[in-house]
């Protein structure tokens, strides 16, 4: 019975930045982060400052390099994984990932509107007149 | 045999010999405090959020003033970029190491991690410097105006997060790694990382984007 309370402690909710065997990750998954990290600023930078994409591309490409690497960071340095010890973050994480996406688009989409809806700076002085 | 099955298969004795343990009862300290954490950054990124939002909406507002491409040195803020990469990676190596109670290279880690987050900083304020030097402070403009209050409450974040791992040295030295020392370096390596994943974000948005 000891035998499973032990086996059955290791598969159950588990902290982020808490991992598999040991409680904090391994070197290994530190340093497998770095490196996918490095390499996607690297791909950053040079979807950036060089031509290698279609220019109008670029933001979209910059996005997806970004989110690919807040994922590598989730993963390899916060330990949020899809196990079933880490229901409980995933679903606080997506629900932080709803609201954001909401401020962000929503505020987007709510300015762009007012912008383009605006009144002219002449018009309104034609009005006071 | 499907990993859900020996899941079931696991649970199925411990449920009913151990209520109160891992079979309904309350989870252990240090997962309640690290998702109560977890928790708190996610409201922390919320918050950045809706500047990032308003940087968006106010990025092409320059009033005349200097715009992005003008301001922004990309090689400068790739070496802080670096910077912050690799203090998140000894501030890593430091969680381990304290969780293996090999107190002499957690020291060391911490330092390099200290190093690496105030040499950002530093670099961070000189840019500031700079950019009020040539006058494009945050009254320039409503893009300068947001840049700061975006860019500005992130160093905020790296400067709070430098002092809490003066404090954390302090206290593992003096109170040695009990488990609520910890625990709280726990809480400090979730904040450390989280803020790389703000990084990632103003890197792409405010620098990338904004120097194009």
């Amino acid at each position: 019975m000891e035998e499973h309370l032990g086996q059955y402690a290791a598969l159950t909710d588990r902290a982020p930045g808490v991992g598999e065997n040991e409680d904090t990750g391994s070197l290994a998954s530190y340093t497998t982060g770095l490196a996918f990290a490095l390499l996607l600023t690297g791909a950053s930078y040079m979807v950036a400052r060089t031509n290698l994409l279609w220019e109008p591309g670029v933001p979209a490409g910059l996005a997806v390099l970004a989110i690919a690497q807040i994922g590598v960071h989730l993963v390899f340095f916060l330990h949020i994984g899809t196990g079933p010890d880490n229901t409980n973050n995933v679903v606080a994480l997506a629900f932080g990932v709803l609201i954001v996406t909401l401020i962000v688009s929503g505020s987007l989409w709510i300015m762009a509107n007012l912008n383009l809806n605006m009144m002219p700076a002449s018009a309104i002085m034609e009005m006071q007149r | 045999m499907s990993a859900q099955a020996d899941t079931a298969n696991l649970a199925a004795p411990v449920m009913a010999a151990a209520r109160g343990y891992d079979g309904g009862g309350p989870a252990p300290v240090r997962i309640v405090v690290g998702y109560g954490f977890w928790i708190f950054l996610l409201s922390d990124i919320i918050m950045f959020s809706a500047l990032f939002a308003s940087y968006a909406v106010l990025s092409g507002q320059t009033a005349g003033g200097p715009s992005g491409r003008d301001l922004f040195e990309l090689r400068h803020v790739g070496i802080e970029t670096l910077c912050l990469l690799f203090s998140s990676y000894t501030c890593g190596l430091g969680a381990l190491a304290i969780e293996r109670g090999r107190l002499r290279s957690f020291y060391v880690c911490s330092a390099l991690t200290f190093v690496l987050g105030a040499t950002f900083l530093g670099l961070e304020v000189s840019e500031f410097i700079g950019m009020l030097a040539r006058g494009a402070g945050p009254s320039r403009s409503a893009f300068l105006s947001s840049f700061f209050s975006l860019v500005g409450l992130h160093g905020v974040h790296v400067s709070a997060g430098l002092v809490w791992l003066i404090f954390m040295v302090a206290q593992t030295s003096v109170r040695g790694p009990r488990d609520f020392v910890r625990r709280r370096l726990l809480c400090f390596s979730l904040f450390w990382h989280a803020l790389d994943i703000i990084w990632v974000a103003l890197l792409t948005l405010v620098y990338l984007m904004g120097a194009r």
